[in-house]
């Protein structure tokens, strides 16, 4: 159990740092990725089955989409040409280093409190219960934040809007779009 | 360590060296469903034999020699290869073999997304490294498709947790003692079909090693790395047909024959069905297919779950 | 295993994170640096569940919180990368400082 966590969390920590050292965008794609399943088991690690789980198919499928935008927005995606894209370096530096120091301070001079209570039987029901319970009103807000970000993300990121589509009064019999689809609209 | 984390213990898994075994049951089922496939294509074509076509293959593609491409990314290349049939053993591992599965996870249903999810990743990173324009074509399509079919298939196989209130395998089993989930979510049973298919990017859904990009993802890949890929392509299917038996075919269950016999007869049916299917029908459009899943299989799914909580709850679930 | 050094790893993560997204001028490499950060969090918060309140499910929730806000970042993110780089075709943070005081 300590050897799966130092080498979890050492996987966490190098991989994070090759985010940042890796020259090419899909490598580092997938360099963060590895840091998020090695937290993940982390979590696992802990006795938290479900959110573990979730965790790796979430980032899993995240991370796969972030390759397609890294490599559609850098000049070098495939780091054939390295070049450093930084700006104020030291001094992000030092405001990490010092943040990293400071939180470790913290960590290791606070008295922590004991453990009180022991997990759930199942640590899953017992999150679900919260949820659909006592927690319902943080569901229903994140539930409503993400339809909001499905709509606004669509209206900001679609370069064709419904004039576009339906012709300026709105009327065109079928929508004008550059794929037809399979549903035959 | 003063503090031992609690782990549930596996009440109900096989014995721990049946994790060595899994792989090659899924292989020799993989296999058998191959060489039938090709005795098909085989007599389609008016050759003789055609069962031992996986044989050659695998030999070929062992004693081959590695493709080099210029300025390749070795490590996504060899990844992608590799991460395709490991995700699909790790996948079945929740899946029971008869009465018991190798790894008895309460969250079991969710595992089985999440492994099969990691094929996403593996056809990139293979259409990724080779550094060639078809391939990662290829690699984009199968983004764009998983996408698409991720949603179907999540809420196909969510729904057949929620009609037996459990995320654990044996649990869904035991739910489906008087009558299959088939018979109660018909549309989930053949979403989730449809999207095994797509996620394994097979029969109708392999655009993203069709032909007309020569191969696609796979177009570069030689040797060992494409056995692997290949065969990892297979073990996916195969591992997604396996478990379709638990969510909705009742498991191990039926007359005279013991359970494990039940359980590969099911899925030798449900792969046959998979195989047929990519016979039957042509690769159709990426673009008409991502449609059909938004605008129609996502709704579906998601009113046959809504039915069928409603059913739960009218039976005093929870 | 203690849950000082469960948080020290945390720390750490959240420390890489930090140095990314104000050192990258990239817009898509700043969103990473943001994703390692909230990596941290959620190791974090399982350890603070694990190791304080584990009869609470408050630690699990937070953790469902911090996954829902990494993807609504991601989203969004990409949303206004993408808008701005239709507008004038500008991919890195320096090129977009017109609200700068």
């Amino acid at each position: 159990m300590v050897v799966t966590f130092w080498v979890l969390a050492l996987a966490a920590v190098v991989f994070g740092f090759g985010v940042f050292r890796l020259n090419s965008m899909a490598q580092v794609t997938f360099s963060l990725l590895a840091s998020f399943l090695a937290v993940a088991g982390l979590v696992l690690l802990l006795g938290l089955g479900y959110l573990g789980v979730v965790i790796v198919l979430m980032m899993v499928i995240e991370m796969v989409i972030m390759a397609i935008f890294m490599i559609m927005y850098m000049m070098n995606p495939a780091g054939l040409m390295p070049m450093a894209m930084y700006h104020n370096k030291p001094g992000a530096m030092t405001i990490s280093v010092g943040t990293f120091v400071l939180l470790a301070t913290g960590i290791l001079l606070v008295d922590w409190p004991q453990r009180t209570g022991a997990p759930a039987p199942d640590p899953t029901f017992a999150l679900g219960r919260a949820l659909m319970g006592e927690q319902m009103l943080t569901m229903m807000t994140l539930g409503i934040t993400l339809f909001a970000t499905i709509v606004a993300t669509v209206v900001l990121s679609t370069g064709r809007g419904r004039y576009d589509r339906l012709g300026d009064d709105l009327d065109a019999r079928s929508a004008d779009d550059p794929l037809g689809g399979g549903v035959g609209r | 360590m003063d503090d031992p984390v609690t782990v549930p213990p596996p009440t109900a898994a096989l014995a721990w060296w049946w994790a060595l075994l899994l792989p090659l049951v899924l292989i020799v089922v993989a296999w058998s469903a191959a060489a039938v496939d090709a005795a098909v294509e085989a007599r389609a074509a008016g050759r003789p034999g055609g069962l031992t076509v996986p044989a050659h293959e695998v030999t070929r593609l062992l004693v081959g020699q590695r493709r080099r491409t210029l300025a390749a990314d070795p490590v996504l290349w060899r990844a992608g290869a590799v991460v395709l049939p490991v995700a699909a053993v790790l996948a079945a591992v929740v899946i029971p073999l008869g009465t018991r599965p190798v790894a008895d996870l309460g969250v079991g249903v969710v595992w089985f997304n999440a492994m099969e999810v990691l094929a996403w990743a593996a056809v990139w990173m293979a259409g990724w490294g080779p550094n060639s324009v078809l391939s990662l074509v290829g690699g984009y399509r199968f983004v764009a498709q998983g996408l698409a079919y991720e949603l179907p298939h999540m809420f196909a196989i969510i729904t057949a947790a929620l009609g037996a209130q459990s995320l654990r395998v044996g649990d869904i089993i035991a739910a489906q003692q008087d009558l299959w989930f088939v018979v109660i979510m018909p549309v989930a049973f053949v979403v989730f079909l449809v999207s095994a298919a797509a996620m394994a990017f097979w029969g109708p859904f392999d655009a993203p090693v069709a032909g007309d990009l020569a191969g696609g993802a796979a177009s570069e890949l030689s040797g060992v790395d494409r056995l692997l890929f290949l065969g990892g392509r297979w073990l996916l299917l195969t591992a997604a047909a396996a478990m379709a038996v638990p969510l909705f075919l009742g498991g191990g269950a039926g007359p005279l024959l013991p359970a494990w016999a039940w359980v590969l007869v099911k899925t030798l049916l449900v792969l046959a069905v998979l195989v047929w299917a990519r016979r039957r029908f042509p690769t159709i459009r990426m673009d008409r297919w991502s449609e059909i899943s938004w605008m129609v299989l996502v709704p579906l799914t998601v009113a046959q779950a809504l039915v069928v909580s409603i059913v739960v709850l009218a039976q005093g679930g929870l | 295993m203690t849950i000082e050094l469960f948080l020290l790893a945390a720390a750490g993560l959240f420390a890489i994170g930090l140095y990314g997204a104000l050192s990258q001028q990239s817009i898509v490499m700043l969103m990473m640096g943001l994703e390692l950060m909230l990596n941290g969090v959620i190791l974090a918060a399982a350890a603070f569940w694990y190791f304080l309140a584990p009869a609470g499910t408050e630690g699990q929730v937070l953790i469902v919180v911090v996954v829902t806000a990494m993807a609504v970042e991601m989203a969004a993110g990409f949303a206004v990368a993408t808008a701005i780089y239709r507008a004038r075709q500008v991919d890195m943070t320096d090129g977009a400082a017109d609200l700068k005081g």
